[in-house]
């Protein structure tokens, strides 16, 4: 009793605490409570919309986050890597080829890094890209439907983690492994690891149509680390920007063994240069395996295929396709402004933080101004593409992003803050604290050539004291800033799904125009679709037996059906007749693997019924569709093995 | 049937809280009313007609149409349904007494006119085979009305079916009579 009346007396003088504190931060900054209400700045009225999109990775959760800003409302979850019960994502048999890989089915995958693809170097609102660390991977995700329509699997590489950034015309969405492995795949002591194990960066060719990947070429690199890359643009469109760690190519304690250079290296990648040699043939195919997954919009399905083959450039071998820049203590982030000539460095075990330019990087090139080489690769001299160094601005520099206003901002992990600084002269000008040790950080555009720089989200790795308690797992936040002013200023705190890595986010306009409402019904090319209630049947091929449904509101055709039996593998193919925007009908059969299977207007979907028990067997719908859904029903005979019931379907009785 | 209460209980709890934020004069508001816009104010061009749009589009039901919007009852006809709608052509609405439209269309009369309106709906999709000879359909008033079929003609309380439409939420029939409920 008495600790309890000393936690309550805390948490009083806490709230008390706090509610001072946000009063002070509040008058203070503007000399006035009215001049500045963030309440105002991020209040979206009952029924309108947000100014803004963000598309916020969801970690460990392997899905896609949708949500507004400023209101920082979750809008949708998009299943990407894992499966997901409130779409039937990977459980219905039109999507689970989607999770296949040359390592099997795998229902639970990461998402990582979310870009939007682009146009002339500004974000154009069509496809998210996002990749998978774990087993290496690259999705895209259709801002149509906002459902993930291609999963492509990435040979040679291992920890897919400098991924999956576009160039200024989505020519190409980049994928550069995080492990350098032995290339191909072979069986060899780890401590043979200097030398023998490689890195591949892969280079996925997107069709300007339809968003379609293909893997085009891979530039294999010497067995160091790869964290993140960004591509140039504007001026340094045709280059590619990888950062690198563990240099030493230690294979044990990195912790310790890969501290020991004093500079390690942001790689440029001159893929211009390689489509050359390319075209030149001087590229060596090699085996591979690797799976991609591609979901139709017209037959509601996914193609499943295994590539054999990969085309390899060897960068030690081919003179002018890579360069090293030296770069401070392991950098993590590599971002290249919107101008294209500053590239980033946050060496994360560095003071301070190094900022190269392109163009001088052009002319030590031609200079020949080297530093010896790394398996071939020139090393170029650090001094020659240096532009500016930020001094002490924190500590732990992880991510920059842009606001197109001539300023930087960078997040610092262990010091827990957003710090502005000004390209050119590299002077800090403002620092916010986030809550706590934030991670990626996202402007809207940040990462283009037109940043829409009015608001920054801080993705945060630690929560804390933040929220409500919910036990020991506190789910990661997110803070937004307004960056429109010359200080930043912290406007919001809202929840995030999984652990958040990176986000892309964009205005309104940009994106919404896409957004599909229904499909239509004389598209559907699926192999079972039912169009008519006419044409709905039972049809038995051995166990198997295939029900041609339909869906409308409000019941099923047919809803009586008879003649199953035990040991059956049923196959319920449920087509919505509904033309309707947000009108998706449900399904449900007690005994089944899935549940509330959903499917959209115009859309078939799949599930298979294994009956164990004679008996008769409700199905009905689970979405909660009209004013007669609770009548949306129907059932089910199921008869022992050797019964004599013929097969029948009715609705009606008819 | 649940479905529906429920259905009708969130369209009173969205009607609520509305006149709260938009009603200042809240302490005089009439309670007993139930007139909000719903879902007819969902601009969507790509969806099929609902059967309100429907109505609308059609020449020959322009005489319903402006029944529906004097009753206030355009909600009814663009919700979720699903929704059997048996409407009146024109000359259905000339073919009743004289000055009874222009009776029913003032507002004082607008309880009336919506439960003679109402009567012309039945909650679910009635078409086609549904439509058996015999088979009594529960209409929104809470009234039972009987389908007849004569050789290929159907008939629904006396009224012809003249012709089917369907509807994104349902169906429209259109007749040639009103179905005036019988006095109570």
């Amino acid at each position: 009793m008495k600790s309890m009346y000393k936690n309550a007396v805390m948490a009083l003088v806490l709230f008390a605490g706090l509610t001072l504190v946000s009063c002070n931060q509040g008058g203070s900054n503007n000399g006035g409570a009215l001049k500045s209400s963030a309440a105002e700045k991020v209040f979206v009225a009952p029924g309108e919309y947000d100014s803004h999109y963000a598309f916020i990775s969801g970690g460990f959760s392997g899905q896609l986050s949708v949500y507004g800003l400023p209101s920082g409302r979750l809008f949708k979850v998009i299943p990407v890597f894992s499966v997901d019960a409130e779409k039937a994502y990977g459980f219905n048999e039109e999507t689970r080829d989607m999770l296949k890989t040359s390592h099997g089915y795998i229902p639970w995958g990461d998402s990582h890094h979310p870009d939007i693809s682009q146009t002339n170097g500004v974000v154009d609102g069509r496809w998210v890209f996002i990749n998978e660390n774990n087993t290496p991977r690259i999705a895209r995700v259709s801002l149509e439907t906002y459902e993930t329509a291609e999963i492509i699997e990435i040979p040679n590489s291992a920890g897919n983690h400098s991924s999956s950034f576009v160039t200024e015309n989505t020519e190409y969405v980049v994928a550069g492994t995080r492990f350098s492995v032995p290339i191909p795949q072979r069986d060899i002591s780890i401590k043979d690891y200097k030398g023998n194990f490689k890195a591949a960066l892969s280079f996925i060719k997107v069709d300007p149509e339809s968003g379609n990947m293909d893997l085009d070429f891979q530039v294999l690199m010497p067995g160091f680390d790869y964290d993140l890359s960004h591509p140039g643009r504007g001026k340094s469109h045709g280059w590619f920007f990888f950062s690198t760690y563990n240099t030493e190519e230690a294979h044990t304690l990195l912790e310790v063994n890969a501290s020991q250079n004093d500079k390690d290296f942001i790689a440029a990648v001159n893929w211009k240069k390689a489509q050359e040699y390319i075209k030149q043939g001087k590229f060596k195919t090699m085996p591979a395996k690797y799976v991609h997954n591609v979901y139709s919009d017209e037959t509601h399905s996914t193609i499943s295929t295994t590539k054999k083959s990969v085309r390899v450039l060897d960068a030690s071998k081919l003179p002018g396709l890579v360069y090293l820049m030296p770069t401070p203590k392991s950098p993590h982030g590599c971002d290249v402004d919107p101008s294209g000539e500053y590239i980033v460095g946050s060496g994360k075990l560095s003071a301070s933080m190094t900022v190269h330019s392109f163009s001088k990087m052009l002319k030590a090139i031609e200079n020949k101004e080297f530093d010896g080489e790394a398996y071939g690769i020139p090393i170029l001299k650090f001094e020659s593409t240096l532009a500016g160094t930020v001094e002490q601005p924190g500590l732990g520099p992880l991510h920059t992003e842009f606001d197109g206003k001539g300023n930087a901002y960078t997040t610092f992990f262990i010091s827990s803050e957003v710090v502005k600084w000004k390209l050119g002269t590299w002077e800090v000008v403002d620092r916010k604290p986030t809550y706590y040790s934030v991670g990626h950080l996202m402007i809207p555009g940040g990462n283009s050539r037109k940043p829409f720089g009015k608001y920054l989200v801080a993705m945060n790795k630690i929560t804390k004291d933040r929220y409500l308690p919910t036990g020991p797992e506190v789910t990661q936040s997110a803070q937004l800033y307004d960056i429109s002013g010359e200080k930043m200023e912290l406007l919001l705190d809202f929840p995030t799904v999984g652990e958040p890595h990176y986000a892309a986010g964009a205005p309104a306009e940009v994106v919404k125009g896409f957004s599909k409402k229904f499909f239509k019904l004389e598209e559907n090319k699926h192999p079972y679709a039912t169009k008519s209630e006419d044409d709905v049947r039972v049809v038995r091929d051995g166990k198997n037996v295939h029900v041609y449904m339909t869906a409308i509101r409000s019941h099923f055709a047919p809803d009586n059906i008879e003649g199953i039996k035990v040991g059956d593998r049923v196959y319920f193919h449920v087509t919505n007749l509904e033309q309707d925007y947000d009108v998706p009908h449900g399904i449900s059969m007690i005994g089944a693997n899935t549940s509330e299977l959903l499917i959209m207007p115009g859309q078939t979907e799949t599930f298979v019924w294994e009956p164990k028990q004679v008996g008769v067997w409700p199905f009905y719908c689970t979405d909660f569709c009209s004013a007669l859904h609770q009548e949306m029903q129907g059932y089910v005979r199921v008869s022992p093995r050797n019964s004599n019931v013929k097969l029948s379907w009715s609705l009606d009785d008819e | 049937m649940k479905g529906l209460i429920i259905a009708l209980l969130s369209l009173s709890v969205l009607f609520v809280s509305c006149q709260r934020t938009g009603n200042q004069q809240s302490s005089t508001e009439d309670l007993t009313k139930n007139t909000p816009k719903g879902q007819a104010s969902v601009v969507d061009e790509e969806s099929s007609p609902n059967i309100l749009q429907l109505a609308i589009q059609t020449k020959d039901l322009s005489t319903l149409v402006a029944a529906v919007q004097a009753a206030e009852i355009e909600h009814v006809l663009v919700n979720a349904g699903p929704l059997t709608v048996f409407a009146p052509v024109n000359s259905a609405f000339d073919a009743l007494p004289p000055g009874t439209v222009d009776e029913l269309l003032k507002p004082e009369n607008k309880k009336k006119l919506a439960y003679i309106l109402t009567n012309h709906a039945a909650p679910g999709t009635y078409k086609g085979r549904l439509l058996k000879d015999g088979r009594k359909i529960y209409m929104a008033t809470g009234e039972y009305i009987e389908v007849t079929r004569k050789g290929d003609d159907v008939y629904f309380g006396g009224a012809k079916i003249l012709a089917t439409v369907d509807a994104s939420n349902g169906v429209v029939h259109l007749i040639d009579k009103v179905l005036v409920p019988e006095e109570k």
